[in-house]
Order: structure tokens, then sequence, then C-alpha cells
């Protein structure tokens, strides 16, 4: 084991590995193959045996499981991960940026004294790690330099192609020995939230709104227009925080999945986690007064105008 | 009780703003209270007033130059005590603050106060490191919970919902002290009242150095370094409609029927 090994920690829920944890592989390789050591991957509770075989993917040189409770406990992973880096001695560990990795990598990184760089769009690695990630909603890209090794990282789920392939890793267990009183946190359970009256994820067709509505009282013309469509409305985050729709009409990463024929986006800037929720969506509209707003750069069409100028009309076209 | 709110002013870019070196001019920033903050506040404030009868004080820690002090006013305008702002010339002059060192500052405060809770937005608008509130809570010792919707405090327990990916929550019980990091839309942050703005003009603003907490300055020389900066490239290969709203509405009707929108 060596400081040019890579140390991933795969991600999971309710029995699934989620789709991050073969993404976290593809990040590891190829930051192992550029500090020129081995890519170990890490799961930490749940079904450890049969998501190792899962993870077993091309280039992954070891799987280590720690069979510690069924769910995800941010204190069980504290004290697994980094005991497993304190045997490894890794020159990195990548954790997923996920709601999870946001409960327990920061714990990491300050329990082992590491540098931390969140949300990693992209990492480059010469003579260290270049990260880059964004800021300010996304308007800029920064490219942060890490001086001092080794380094915590988290990754922005979904910009990395997932692993492939099945490969001869070794499996081992890892013995945690986990200190009960360490144990703050207790999961009492899960909750589906937005069940209701529409499942936005089974529409064929879709008006969603988003901040640029400005208004509650703006909404009555954006219901309209799905009612002139014959479409479900729905929308982004901002909408739903203000109380102005229920949870279920949420789009994005922590609201539904949604794939429609037609996605029509209004007054949606396109942050990174309402486009999770939407890419799927065979074709994509957008209307929005800023041309720079990254919704455009997923739409099919667009229009930069006013959205109550332009409503109005597209009403009136199918009346 | 005791309930510690960390908050921070970020910078908002105008929509037209250009990148001279590796910052933003200052002609195309505006400062604001971090929206994450924001809920953080009233989550906070609302806890003080539903224990009308036992003294919970709220008090606000910041870290941030003078500047930073309309923000923090905002929070003491809608029902925060008192602030504590931690400044210093070690901070002006780094690019990036790793998460971490942000955290060592604010536990610094934190450890002076002694809250029973500490609150924390669970990312800032324009870094959006979302990493200081549980980087914050290992280094106190403290439980803790991250990105937490729904929060009931009962018998020294706080009862959260984690807001999960794909409208799934999770229900979890975490001890105090601990910290706990606030999504939107736990509760709708007030408007500051007239009221509210003239009192806390009066109310207590405290400044300290990294030194005055008890902290070497030489802990910001962290490791990350701002090596570059740029607007991210469009990837647009959209098809953009011009025109009047009438025409552009035309051109979005036609392309809305050929997708099957209105058949019957």
């Amino acid at each position: 084991m060596s400081a040019t090994d890579v140390l991933v920690v795969a991600d999971h829920r309710r029995g699934e590995l989620r789709p991050v944890s073969y993404e976290l592989l593809t990040v590891g390789r190829d930051l192992a193959d550029a500090m020129g050591g081995d890519l170990h991957a890490a799961v930490v509770g749940g079904d450890v045996d049969r998501f190792a075989e899962k993870l077993d993917c091309e280039g992954v040189d070891a799987i280590h499981t720690v069979a510690e409770g069924d769910e995800f406990n941010h204190d069980v992973t504290v004290a697994a991960v980094t005991a497993l880096f304190d045997t490894l001695d890794p020159g990195a560990v990548v954790m997923p940026n996920s709601v999870n990795g946001l409960d327990y990598a920061p714990a990491v990184a300050t329990r082992l004294s590491l540098p931390l760089v969140t949300d990693a769009v992209a990492i480059d690695y010469d003579d260290g790690p270049t990260v880059t990630r964004e800021m300010y909603g996304s308007k800029v890209e920064t490219a942060i330099e890490v001086t001092s090794e080794p380094v915590a990282l988290t990754i922005r789920g979904g910009e990395w192609a997932a692993a492939e392939g099945v490969g001869d890793a070794d499996i081992e267990p890892f013995a945690v020995d986990i200190d009960e009183s360490s144990i703050r946190s207790t999961v009492r359970g899960f909750e589906e939230v937005g069940a209701g009256d529409v499942d936005i994820s089974e529409a064929e067709f879709i008006v969603s709104v988003g901040r640029g509505i400005e208004e509650e009282e703006n909404l009555e013309l954006i219901e309209e227009l799905a009612g002139a469509l014959d479409a479900t409305l729905a929308s982004s985050r901002p909408i739903v925080d203000s109380g102005w729709l229920p949870k279920n009409r949420q789009v994005g990463q922590s609201g539904k999945a949604v794939t429609p024929k037609v996605y029509l986006a209004i007054g949606i800037s396109g942050a990174v986690q309402h486009v999770a929720g939407m890419k799927g969506a065979d074709t994509i509209i957008a209307i929005n007064t800023d041309p720079d707003a990254p919704i455009f750069d997923i739409a099919d069409y667009g229009v930069v105008d006013d959205l109550f100028e332009v409503v109005p009309e597209l009403i009136e076209q199918f009346e | 009780m005791k309930i510690l709110v960390t908050v921070k002013e970020v910078a908002e870019v105008a929509d037209d703003f250009e990148i001279e070196g590796r910052s933003i001019p200052e002609t195309y920033l505006e400062y604001d209270l971090n929206e994450w903050d924001d809920y953080a506040v009233e989550a906070a404030v609302r806890i003080a007033e539903d224990r009308e009868d036992e003294d919970v004080e709220v008090v606000a820690a910041t870290i941030g130059p003078e500047r930073s002090e309309e923000t923090i006013r905002m929070a003491l305008a809608k029902g925060v005590d008192r602030a504590v702002r931690v400044w210093d010339d070690a901070l002006a002059e780094a690019d990036v603050l790793d998460p971490t060192t942000t955290a060592r500052i604010l536990a610094a405060v934190a450890e002076e106060e002694a809250p029973d809770l500490v609150l924390s937005g669970v990312q800032a608008a324009d870094d959006g490191f979302g990493a200081t509130g549980v980087a914050l809570a290992d280094l106190l010792d403290m439980g803790w919970a991250a990105v937490v919707n729904d929060l009931e405090l009962t018998d020294g327990d706080a009862s959260v919902r984690r807001e999960l990916e794909g409208g799934v929550e999770e229900l979890t019980t975490v001890p105090c002290p601990a910290v706990l990091t606030i999504q939107t839309g736990i509760n709708e942050p007030r408007y500051a009242s007239l009221r509210g703005i003239r009192q806390a003009q009066r109310k207590e603003l405290a400044v300290h150095t990294l030194a005055d907490i008890g902290l070497d300055p030489s802990l910001v020389d962290d490791d990350l370094t701002l090596a570059g900066m740029a607007k991210p490239e469009s990837e647009s290969d959209a098809t953009l409609f011009e025109g009047s709203a009438e025409e552009t509405a035309a051109e979005l009707a036609t392309v809305l029927r050929d997708a099957g929108v209105g058949a019957e």
C-alpha cells in the first residue's frame, strides 16, 4: 500500500448501489493511473458481499467490505473510512457529493486532517490534483490546486462515465472496531414524499415553472398554459420551497426524475440539481430572459424573452 | 438554551459579468445573506419564539469583512440576539478557503459560546462547498445531521428529516448538542420588519481577529490554491427562435404540435 493509491467509497441506499458508485470507480481509476498506484474501493453497510461483486469492474484492484449495519449511518461510515484510510495510507480518498456524502465526507477530512475539495466536476493530476468545480450557481468554473497530499475529494454525480466490465479485484472484509458511544445518530426509517394526486414522473407533456415566475399569483398563467396544452404542471425547487406548489410537483435531484416527450421549462435557469431530474426528456424547450442560463445548454429549442410576453401568446396559439 | 447559527454573506454574480484574472470585479457582484443560512436563521428564531417560557438566546457567527456587517444586521433584524464576526488580514489574503479551515474558525467561536444547538446552511451560494456544518460538528465532537428539511426538538434530541435524492426523506434522531445543516424549504424565512431593522442597530456585533479567538493566522495558509477561473463554455446547440413574442410563440406552437402536444 502506498500514498499513490486511491480509495473510493461507494454509495448505496435501500439495498441498491447508487449510480455515482460506478462513476467513483472511473474517477478513482483515472486518478490512480495518474498517481501510479492501485484503486481500492470500499463499501460500508448493507449487503456488502453483493455490492462488492457489482463493484468488481475493470480496473478495480481491491474491494474492502465493512459489514456494519443495514443502511447508511454517517458515524459508522466515518469510523470505517478513517480506519481504512489509516490502514491503506492512500494518496486520495474520493467520496460522492451525494446527500449522504455531504453527511460524512467533511468529517472524514477533519478527522484525518486532509484538505477537502467537494463537488468536483473534473480532476486533473500533475504533481498533485487540480480540481475543477463550479461557483456562483454554475456561472463560474474554478480550478483548485491542492498543494498537499493526501487529499479528500467528493465528486458530482453524472459527470463521469460509469465503470464497466468485470474485474478481478481482491474482495476482503475489513473489520472496524466501532466504539458504540461514537454512534450518535439513529436512522429511524425512510419516507417517500410527494405522493399525491399527480405523478409527474408518468407525464407525457410537462410544463415546468421556476423562479422567473416571481410571484405566486403569476402561477395562474402557467396553469392556464398547462391546461391549454393538456400538459402536467411541474416546477423547480424554489417554487416548492415557497410553498406555491406541493412537493410532488418538484423536478430534480431531490424531487422526481421525469422523462416526458416534451419538457417546457419556463423561467427556469437550469441549476444542475434541476437538470438531473429532467434531462431525460425527449424534447426540451426553454423560455428564459437570460441567454446564458444553463437551461439553454440542454434545451433543443428556446426563446430568450420575457415569459410574461411569450406565455400569453402561446396560450392563444392553443385556444 | 443557546443556539448558534453560522451565517455567511455571499456574492451574487450579475447575468452579464467579466472575469479578470482569477476574480470577478466588484462591479459585477452583489452581496446578500446566503439563502440556506436565511432558512437556518428562521429555524433558530422560531425555536426561540416557540419557547417563550425558556430563555433562548440565538447567536449568529460569521466570517467576513466589515462590509458583511450589513448582511449580519439583517439576521439580527430577523430576531437573532447578537452576532460575532471574525475577520483577519490573513483571511482577506486567502483566495480560497478550505472548508475545514472555515470550520476550525467557527469551532473556535462555538467553543467560546458553548451552544446547545448549532444551525448552519447546507451550503453557501457562492463557493458551494457544502461541508462547513459537518466539519464543524466533528471538530466540536458533536452529533450532526446534514440536509435537514424538518426539525423537532424533544427531550434533548433533535428529530430531523434529511432530504435525500429522488423524493425520499430519511428520519433520523441525533442527541443535542448537535450541528444541523439546514436545507431551503424547511420554513418560510420572514422579512425583516422596520422595527426589527431599527432594533438590530442596537444589538451587539462583536468583531474578533483570529488571535482574539485563540487561533494562529497561519491556519489560513492552507492547502488549496485558486489556479484559475473561467466562464463555463456554453454547450448550447438549441434552436433559438427570435422575433416578437407573437412570432416566437407561433414557432414554439409548431414544435409543440409536431411533438404531439394538443393533438386530440
